[in-house]
């Protein structure tokens, strides 16, 4: 019996996949990967260079720890304060603007805090605060996250008590807990789109240059880090930076709307 | 009601559609759990058969310690863990975190406290005389003990079982360590916790059937051993 688990098991072991292509290691926030954006984007590249990206999607704060670690070899992040501070202190190289999309206030059809059309996305989380309507955060020091703490600062306001639940979860998961809370969030326009099937929540606030979202691409500065694949990461970057990149970026469609953009 | 039913239905769909995404991310539950369980089944067989035949300064402790391990948060140990394959952590030029290797090292480390504490409860219940006896008979301590190993063989496969089903189910230390890569470290359970993420229920509750079928299957191929 044992003999015969065991051999089962050594065959287990020996048809493991082999990792014979290189694999390129991404860190990027959830907006892009929950959109659907990265599943369209790298297959092409993939193929013209015999590669295969691992993307790993986390929030922009943590995808740029994994950068400082040297954990990964590029980071597609949106923060622009976060991003210059990164490469100021020698983590990362060469940072090029990819695209941008917008950040929109979402709230529920009831619309407690009576924000609707207000176009001063800080005029309105001062109206959320000051109604004690519920607000949903990221709270994990993504870029979202990043952004909205900036707009409660221009506010004036520390964000505290029972009307502000901070979530600790990805954007996916804030809009649809903001949703069964029937509260407002902060959210990009492309998570936005990609849930709007999936969640009672309306774009509220939109259109306001406080809410303009730049995403970058960086690669992780292999003078501190020899592990990174520098040749691949440049690859990487110049074909996000190409035409080609622009040309796909801005074909990507969701129920009928764009949801990035290229300068 | 209607949302619940109607996610079964799509559920049961997919499964039968034999989606090529689907099927990588069973495979990768799959050989990570069947690798790390080998490698448990390796150190924890005789770990449990050692503590429960031998008396010893310390023994009271170590198991003790042992039964501790077994409740082992597995966020902890994936915490842990990729602090050392992390690229500034002791084992960080290896490259292995965010790799199936990081993984079965982190489940190897969730299973072996659990088959080693199965075995040696089938050693403390198995028949006391049974190392004596064969002793007697002029076997030496080692094929005495390989003895008792076959006298409570169903005890060991137990142990085995259930250490399979801790690591299959787990999600801490496979998200933590394979970071959820799409073809590569995404297993049935970190994709369920993608899919809820993405607010993807039907999907994540067939995946959730799926990882249920799998985890039949194995104990039905486990059970076919033991009857023979």
């Amino acid at each position: 019996m044992f003999r015969r688990l065991s051999i089962f098991l050594l065959l287990l072991l020996l048809a493991t996949p082999a990792f014979a292509t290189e694999h390129l290691r991404l860190a990027t926030t959830t907006s892009t990967d929950n959109s659907g954006l990265l599943a369209y984007l790298l297959p092409p590249f993939e193929k013209a260079n015999d590669c295969k990206v691992d993307v790993i999607a986390v929030g922009t704060g943590k995808a740029l720890k994994l950068g400082e670690t040297g954990d990964v070899d590029v980071v597609l992040v949106h923060a622009r304060s976060k991003e210059d501070k990164f490469v100021a202190a020698g983590f990362g190289v060469g940072r090029r603007d990819v695209m941008y999309n917008d950040f929109v206030i979402l709230g529920p059809d009831s619309d407690p805090a009576k924000i609707k059309g207000t176009s001063d996305p800080v005029a309105a989380v001062r109206k959320i605060a000051s109604s004690k309507s519920t607000f949903v955060s990221r709270g994990d020091d993504s870029g979202t996250n990043t952004r909205e703490k900036q707009l409660w600062k221009a506010a004036g306001i520390t964000p505290a008590g029972s009307w502000y639940l901070d979530a600790g979860l990805g954007m996916g998961q804030v809009i649809i807990m903001a949703g069964e809370r029937q509260g407002y969030t902060l959210s990009d326009r492309g998570t936005y789109l990609a849930f709007k099937e999936k969640t009672p929540l309306h774009i509220v606030v939109e259109g306001n240059k406080r809410l303009f979202n730049p995403y970058g691409v960086i690669m992780v500065n292999p003078k501190r880090h020899p592990a990174v694949k520098v040749k691949l990461a440049q690859k990487f970057i110049d074909f996000l930076t190409s035409a080609e990149g622009k040309a796909l970026i801005t074909g990507y469609h969701r129920s009928g709307e764009q949801l990035f953009y290229v300068q | 009601m209607g949302y619940l039913a109607d996610s079964f239905i799509t559920a049961v769909g997919l499964i039968f559609s034999f989606d090529r995404e689907v099927q990588l991310t069973v495979w990768t539950s799959l050989y990570t759990s069947s690798c790390s369980i080998l490698f448990a089944a390796l150190v924890g067989i005789p770990a449990g058969l050692w503590l429960g035949i031998d008396r010893f300064r310390g023994r009271r402790l170590i198991i003790t310690l042992l039964n501790t391990l077994m409740a082992l948060p597995t966020v902890v140990v994936g915490l842990v863990l990729f602090g050392v394959f992390s690229r500034q952590g002791p084992l960080g030029s290896l490259g292995l975190l965010f790799t199936p290797w990081a993984m079965i090292a982190g489940q190897t480390v969730l299973a072996t406290p659990i088959v080693a504490n199965y075995v040696l409860a089938a050693v403390n219940g198995s028949d006391p005389r049974i190392m004596g006896t064969v002793i007697t008979l002029g076997a030496s301590r080692f094929q005495a003990a390989n003895q008792l190993l076959k006298e409570i063989r169903f005890g060991v496969m137990a142990a085995v079982i259930a250490g399979f089903g801790r690591v299959i189910a787990e999600v801490g230390v496979a998200m933590m360590l394979g970071g959820n890569i799409r073809g590569v470290t995404r297993t049935m359970t970190t994709a369920i916790a993608l899919e809820t993420s993405k607010g993807e229920f039907a999907f994540g509750l067939s995946l959730g059937i799926v990882l249920l079928s799998v985890a039949l299957v194995v104990n039905l191929f486990l059970n076919l051993l033991q009857q023979r």
